[in-house]
């Protein structure tokens, strides 16, 4: 058991087990990064609406492996990959694997293959990712062969239980040439009380590959989370991800997508309802670095209670990148006294044939749209939640796997009193 | 084939600078450096008051402690603040009884510019406060002015006879701690303007003055100051060309505006500075602070013309502390060859019903960087608070760059805040639209600029967008028919 010294430039006392080895060169320049680099401040501008001390004041520990009683997974036809506390789960996970997908738990690799998995990291040099890499509890690799179509969804479960419990997770998602794939990543509590998830993803979709990720957050709201995802795409390519956050305490992601082919298209779309203290931080890069490329980023909000929604896009058109679309949204409602939003979207250009845009709006439900519906019957309450429906719908709208629109509507109806439908 | 991009961007590149000449009038300088002697030697070169003195030290003092800041998307090389010599006059510094007193050369220079004195006091009727380097030389219908009890006078004029009102409002709005260049500026300013607007008056004529860096290694450090006291309003001009030099010099302003209930203030802008040339050598450094505050149902009005300057790096603000109290910011930023520019506004939402509209429009052209920054900060008790962004950038060349950074934050359920930024080049179906009907591609090109600015030029007044549109074609030259 290493523990994360008081006097490093981190200033924080976690207890991290570093029995599991992801890339020993890698872990050495991890820790020598953690040696060296202060955990971010609000002065930080990529941490400038976000405050981080209740993570950093934390006592986290990891945790050996613990079983769970209970099942998970949405759609009980998809093939699972269950994590409790950062550590695989065999016995809730699936056994058998469709031709032509590789799901392995990290702790199952070979070192060597797991080395050249490692290399692949992107920004080692992240606070937050150079601590998962330090201190990896497992995670997964997920390979999809050459022009296969896995039809199942592939369920990343995660499951936080306990109290203070760390778990630094690292997947490697690759899709080959002309395959496609659908991932779900959901992230859920049991129990749990002040645990902090970390996860770095590493994807990369090659030509003509079409990618899905669906992430729903839903863990207690006492657990914070910090999601990094790396994507690279290839030509051709179609990635598409929908973030999805419903509950959790501080909710940080980070969104990186490298497009470095030609003809690729780009879906980023989040969701985010809030209420109590939660905090949810979006943070997206699209970095077009070829030309001939469309981008689109919906991201829309609704907060409640002291809740504090952040977003912040941010669009790079390379040099040379000509003949790029790309567009960014990002709409918010509040819906009390207390309820913040900060919202900074983001176009840096060096190419002139493009068509980039972006808008933000920030506002409240319209107050004769809720007089019509009221003056036809429906009650205040069943008004609003008609109208922030409509606002939010546009969203889920996007998203094609059923069990994970029912899933959201349960959460809507369990924890906000909503019926959509 | 008629007129075609790659023409214009030839033509964009070998568009040099056409005000650049110097005027050769002695002047009386401080020794080169900087440090609490130089900032005795101006204060009692003007003959300051102890308390402005004071306030210089304090200034100096904490300026000492601060560092210069570098967040901002601009490259440039630090100016050696020991370089600089932190006073120049003109030497002949006795007030002038008539205009034919003035020294020829310098009308010369008026002539150059296009703002003859005479033509101006004849045909116009505005008064212009002009500042050669740092000292005001001929002011004009003072004495119309003074009958309606609005004080429009330099800033030196105005320590001595009204430091009542200098010393209750210089600050207030930037105070000297607010950054690196203030703090500066605080320490050294040399003058500027001073304008106050008595209750209930309305300005009859729009009140100008040109600012002029002239002596080759000076900084120019003016600070202007304009109140408007209760119900009055006054709309004033503030326009800069200078001549061409191959160092980088540095000029870090303060505006501070002050409208109290029921005030307006409008202040345009037209800024010409020497861009460098076209290898991107030289040009000036415009580090500014600008910022206004309106006190009840007042109305604060920012349109600023941007095409000089190396690298520009200003945002005039808002703080609309009173309820009702409105902000505008109306800006064209035009940068070419390797300019650099960094602007944008904040809009502060304190005051109930308060209302805010940014509207800004960037071209780049050449291999220069235009990045538009902005903040709109609505607080807990802005109720019903209001904001309108649109930030569009022109992309004139593939090796030139737009970006745009907002800053959205909420802290009250019942604003409404939009934003809305787009970038794109000139469409061609546009282009191919007035082709057909005749229209040169030259023609096409100077249309849709033209329009695509005219948001912001239609706020100028009209004495100012005769020269705010002069000044947008010879920075686009060969694009602006």
């Amino acid at each position: 058991m290493d523990v994360m010294e008081k006097d490093t430039a981190t200033q924080v006392n976690w207890k991290m087990n570093d029995a599991f080895i992801l890339n020993q060169s890698l872990r050495n320049d991890a820790l020598a990064v953690l040696e060296n680099t202060a955990f971010p401040t609000t002065r930080t501008e990529a941490w400038k609406y976000t405050r981080l001390t209740k993570i950093k004041n934390a006592s986290y520990q990891t945790t050996q492996a613990i079983e769970l009683t209970r099942t998970v997974g949405l759609d009980p036809n998809a093939i699972k990959l269950v994590f409790v506390n950062g550590h695989f789960n065999a016995a809730l996970s699936s056994k058998s694997l469709p031709d032509g997908l590789k799901l392995i738990p990290l702790s199952q690799m070979d070192p060597a293959e797991l080395m050249a998995l490692g290399n692949t990291t992107e920004n080692p040099e992240e606070l937050f990712t150079a601590i998962n890499t330090a201190y990896t509890t497992d995670g997964s690799y997920l390979h999809v062969s050459a022009k296969v179509n896995i039809e199942p969804t592939i369920e990343l479960i995660h499951v936080s239980t306990g109290e203070q419990h760390i778990s630094n997770i690292r997947h490697f998602i690759t899709v080959e040439a002309f395959s496609k794939a659908a991932v779900v990543q959901h992230f859920l509590s049991e129990n749990a009380t002040d645990c902090f998830c970390n996860v770095v993803t590493e994807i990369a979709v090659a030509k003509n590959a079409h990618l899905t990720i669906d992430k729903l957050q839903e863990a207690a709201d006492s657990n914070h989370f910090i999601g990094t995802e790396n994507v690279k795409q290839q030509q051709d390519s179609v990635f598409t991800i929908n973030t999805i956050t419903l509950n959790g305490g501080i909710v940080r992601n980070n969104l990186n997508i490298k497009v470095a082919g030609s003809n690729c298209e780009t879906n980023l779309n989040g969701a985010y309802i809030l209420k109590g203290n939660q905090h949810v931080d979006n943070h997206t890069v699209v970095d077009h670095l070829v030309a001939h490329c469309n981008s689109n980023e919906l991201y829309k909000g609704v907060i409640d209670g002291k809740a504090t929604a952040v977003f912040n896009g941010k669009v790079f058109v390379r040099k040379d990148a000509q003949k790029i679309n790309a567009f960014q949204s990002n709409g918010n409602v509040l819906l009390s006294d207390d309820a913040t939003v900060n919202s900074k979207p983001e176009l840096e250009i060096y190419a002139d044939d493009v068509k980039c845009s972006h808008g933000s709006t920030t506002g409240q439900l319209d107050e004769e749209a809720i007089f019509y519906l009221r003056a036809r019957g429906i009650g205040e309450h069943a008004a609003k939640q008609l109208m922030v429906g409509a606002f939010v719908g546009e969203v889920f709208e996007k998203i094609e796997n059923e069990a994970f629109l029912n899933r959201i509507n349960e959460i809507l109806t369990e924890r906000f009193s909503w019926n959509i439908d | 084939m008629g007129y075609t991009e790659n023409d214009l961007a030839k033509d964009l590149e070998n568009s040099e600078y056409k005000f650049g000449f110097t005027t050769n009038i002695e002047s009386d300088k401080a020794p080169i450096g900087l440090n609490e002697d130089i900032i005795r030697f101006i204060s009692a070169k003007k003959n300051e008051p102890e308390w402005l003195l004071e306030f210089r030290l304090k200034s100096f003092k904490i300026w000492q402690e601060m560092t210069e800041p570098n967040w901002a998307h601009i490259h440039y090389n630090k100016p050696d603040f020991q370089a600089i010599s932190y006073y120049s006059a003109p030497k002949q510094t006795k007030k002038y009884e008539s205009w034919d007193d003035v020294d020829p050369e310098m009308k010369a220079t008026m002539a150059k510019l296009g703002i003859s004195l005479e033509e101006q006091q004849r045909l116009t009727g505005v008064a212009v406060d002009f500042v050669m380097d740092s000292v005001s030389v001929a002011t004009s219908f003072k004495s119309k002015l003074k009958e309606l009890g609005i004080i429009f006078c330099s800033f030196s004029e105005a320590v001595q006879e009204y430091p009542e009102l200098i010393q209750k409002y210089m600050g207030s709005v930037v105070p000297v701690t607010d950054n690196f260049y203030a703090a500066l500026n605080s320490a050294v300013f040399t003058d500027g303007s001073f304008c106050y607007i008595p209750k209930g008056v309305r300005c009859p004529m729009e009140l100008s003055t040109y600012f002029r860096i002239n002596e080759a290694n000076t900084g120019q450090f003016e600070r202007t100051l304009v109140v408007a006291d209760e119900g009055s309003y006054v709309s004033y001009l503030e326009g800069c060309t200078a001549p061409q030099r191959d160092e980088n010099q540095l000029h870090a302003a303060v505006v501070e505006l002050i409208a109290l209930n029921d005030a307006e203030i409008k202040y345009s802008t037209v800024q010409n500075w020497y861009p460098g040339d076209k290898n991107g050598d030289g040009g000036v450094f415009n580090f500014v602070t600008k910022r206004g505050i309106c006190e009840r149902n007042a109305k604060i009005s920012w349109t600023q013309v941007e095409t000089g300057s190396a690298v520009t790096w200003k945002y005039p603000s808002c703080i609309l502390k009173g309820d009702n109290s409105i902000g505008e910011f109306y800006s064209v930023a035009v940068t070419n060859n390797y300019q650099q520019a960094d602007t944008g506004t904040k809009m502060i939402h304190l005051g109930k019903n308060t209302k805010s509209t940014i509207i800004s429009k960037g071209i780049s052209a050449g291999k220069s960087h235009n990045s538009y920054r902005g903040l709109v900060q609505i607080h807990k008790n802005a109720q019903n608070a209001r904001n309108f962004s649109q930030c569009d950038s022109l992309l004139m060349t593939d090796e030139c760059g737009a970006h745009t950074f907002p800053y959205i934050e909420c802290k009250n359920p019942s604003a409404k805040i939009e934003h809305e930024a787009t970038t794109s080049k000139i469409g061609e179906d546009q282009i191919f639209y007035c082709l057909q009907r005749g229209i040169s591609e030259e023609k096409a090109i100077s249309l849709i600029v033209n329009g695509y600015c005219k948001e912001v030029l239609n706020q100028l007044p009209m004495e100012f967008a005769v020269e705010a549109q002069k000044l947008l074609s010879i920075s686009l030259e060969g694009s602006v028919g």
